[in-house]
């Protein structure tokens, strides 16, 4: 079980090497925050794969977003992306989970840890951020911030803005820079390649099992800046997707980067799931992008 | 100097300079990097140098994408311009470094790598100044260069599981600081007392790109001392 604070990411120090972190699902994590009334930069719990029960020391409207849990409070069903309200005393428990990997709960006034480098993500590689740059454990308490809108309504439902993955998902790439570097027809869309996440996948990145990518000839490429979704093949010939986690840099050739659309979806992948890269154009991934934020905003 | 400017993803631009590990490009590298960071132009989130490019990630629904990128190229092509040694008159800072020993467990292997002795390796490292040409791979860590060719050994071919804090290190023709204790593949001929990244101070990074660094040698009382001292 991983429990992280995330916000929306640590931006503006890549350039020092610190790594973004932030939500594997910023989607999830953005609605979550929207039905409790938060800014998008409040900072939210991720919930990967298994579930806490959360204790509530106070009356706190909240919600829960992202993978699919059979969730209960003060021992009644509990929706998910919908507003509730805990009484004081009253315990979030999460049951069985169904579909998706991460989960988001947000609670109005957003969790209220110290900022770091002007962010409440964590980054566990190096221990900045969060709840003491680590990930919850049993007994830790979480404050919450003061600043709560006025106009949440407590019932409020809306529809979850990605449809969470069953047993795998298709994510689009926009091709390059190394593209050239392979064979052209490599995730085009009339040939689809699908892939297994192996059990070392995590915030880092998904290593991936499937059909090995040799590059026509061996390069040395130098470090540079290396964006999420970035599909990188190393010299095992096994792509490697760069997640929230990932290193700020590096050199190994990179065949393409998911859309932004695609993040939210990649980011509920689990190890054991099938993931299938389709190359798609920049329009594609724009109308893409803008179809998810009015869903969004709606 | 040649340049192109590449989409990579719906969130980023690259301007890449020739792809190769040199001090003037990488001069040229930083000055374009600080010159996109003083547009702050709307919708971009983080601009990143490396060894030989800059990439600006953005915001695509916040962005003016097409402006942005006509900003860049005035840029890149602006530095087309400039007289071609851009090897600037930099400060040298001067990390303190315990060569050996406990601190430098790889020591040994570097000079068989060398054909020369310890004392020899360590001449070596320190009789050079280093540009740093990017921070990369853990907060602060930066990638300086160019390491003695008799001393350029490649990283290990098994990655230790911990590096301590401060441990000073060799991988081909870069040298490194570890910035915090982290599991890596270099081969560690020394150890710093100094912090290269930290919290605990007002500028978290002791190194940026485009610093000058010199290593210098100090004995095992002096670490302790440095060490306490904090």
């Amino acid at each position: 079980m991983l429990l992280t604070v995330q916000d929306h990411g640590r931006w503006g120090y890549q350039r020092f090497g610190v790594p973004v972190s932030g939500p594997m699902d910023g989607a999830s994590h953005r609605l979550a925050n929207l039905l409790v009334g938060n800014r998008p930069s409040a900072a939210t719990l991720e919930v990967t794969l298994v579930g806490p029960e959360l204790e509530f020391d106070d009356d706190t409207l909240f919600a829960v977003t992202g993978a699919e849990f059979d969730l209960q409070t003060g021992g009644a069903a509990t929706a998910m992306n919908s507003t509730v309200r805990a009484r004081r005393g009253h315990r979030l428990v999460f049951g069985e989970r169904r579909h998706g990997a991460r989960a988001y709960v947000a609670v109005a006034g957003g969790f209220d840890v110290p900022l770091v480098l002007g962010s409440r993500a964590t980054h566990l590689g190096s221990r900045i951020g969060g709840f003491e740059g680590r990930g919850l454990k049993s007994g830790d308490r979480l404050p919450i911030g003061q600043e709560i809108a006025a106009n949440v309504r407590e019932g409020e439902t809306r529809s979850a803005t990605v449809a969470m993955p069953i047993g795998g998902s298709r994510v689009r790439l926009l091709l390059g820079p190394d593209n050239g570097l392979f064979d052209p027809t490599t995730f085009h869309t009339s040939q689809r390649a699908r892939y297994v996440l192996t059990t070392q996948s995590d915030r880092m990145g998904y290593r991936l099992r499937g059909e090995r990518l040799v590059p026509r000839r061996q390069t040395e490429l130098i470090s540079t800046a290396t964006p999420v979704g970035s599909v990188q093949v190393p010299p095992s010939g096994y792509p490697l997707v760069l997640m929230a986690d990932r290193q700020t840099s590096g050199g190994y050739p990179r065949i393409g980067t998911v859309i932004s659309a695609d993040l939210p979806v990649a980011g509920q992948l689990a190890p054991g799931d099938w993931i299938e890269f389709e190359s798609c154009s920049d329009r594609l991934a724009y109308a893409a992008l803008i179809a998810q934020e009015r869903t969004l905003m709606a | 100097m040649s340049w192109t400017l590449t989409r990579v993803g719906d969130s980023a631009l690259v301007v890449a300079f020739e792809q190769r590990i040199d001090p003037t490009i990488n001069a040229r590298v930083v000055r374009v990097a600080r010159a996109v960071q003083e547009l702050h132009h709307d919708g971009v989130q983080d601009v990143v140098d490396s060894f030989c490019a800059v990439t600006v990630y953005f915001k695509p629904l916040h962005t003016d994408v097409e402006s942005l990128a006509r900003s860049l190229e005035e840029i890149a092509a602006g530095e087309t311009v400039v007289r071609e040694d851009g090897v600037e008159s930099t400060p040298q800072r001067m990390v303190p470094v315990c060569y050996g020993g406990p601190h430098g467990p790889d020591l040994r292997e570097v000079a068989r790598f060398g054909g020369c002795s310890e004392a020899d390796v360590v001449e070596h490292h320190v009789s050079r100044p280093y540009r740093v040409y990017m921070l990369g791979f853990l907060p602060g860590f930066a990638y300086m260069g160019s390491v003695h060719p008799r001393i350029a050994i490649p990283r290990r071919s098994t990655p230790r599981l911990r590096v301590p804090a401060g441990a000073v290190g060799i991988a081909g023709s870069q040298t490194g600081i570890y910035p915090v204790t982290a599991p890596g593949g270099w081969h560690l001929i020394g150890q710093t007392p100094l912090h290269t990244f930290t919290l605990d101070r007002a500028d978290p990074f002791l190194l940026r790109s485009g610093d000058i660094v010199r290593f210098k040698p100090i004995g095992e009382e002096a670490f302790r001392r440095f060490v306490t001292e904090e």
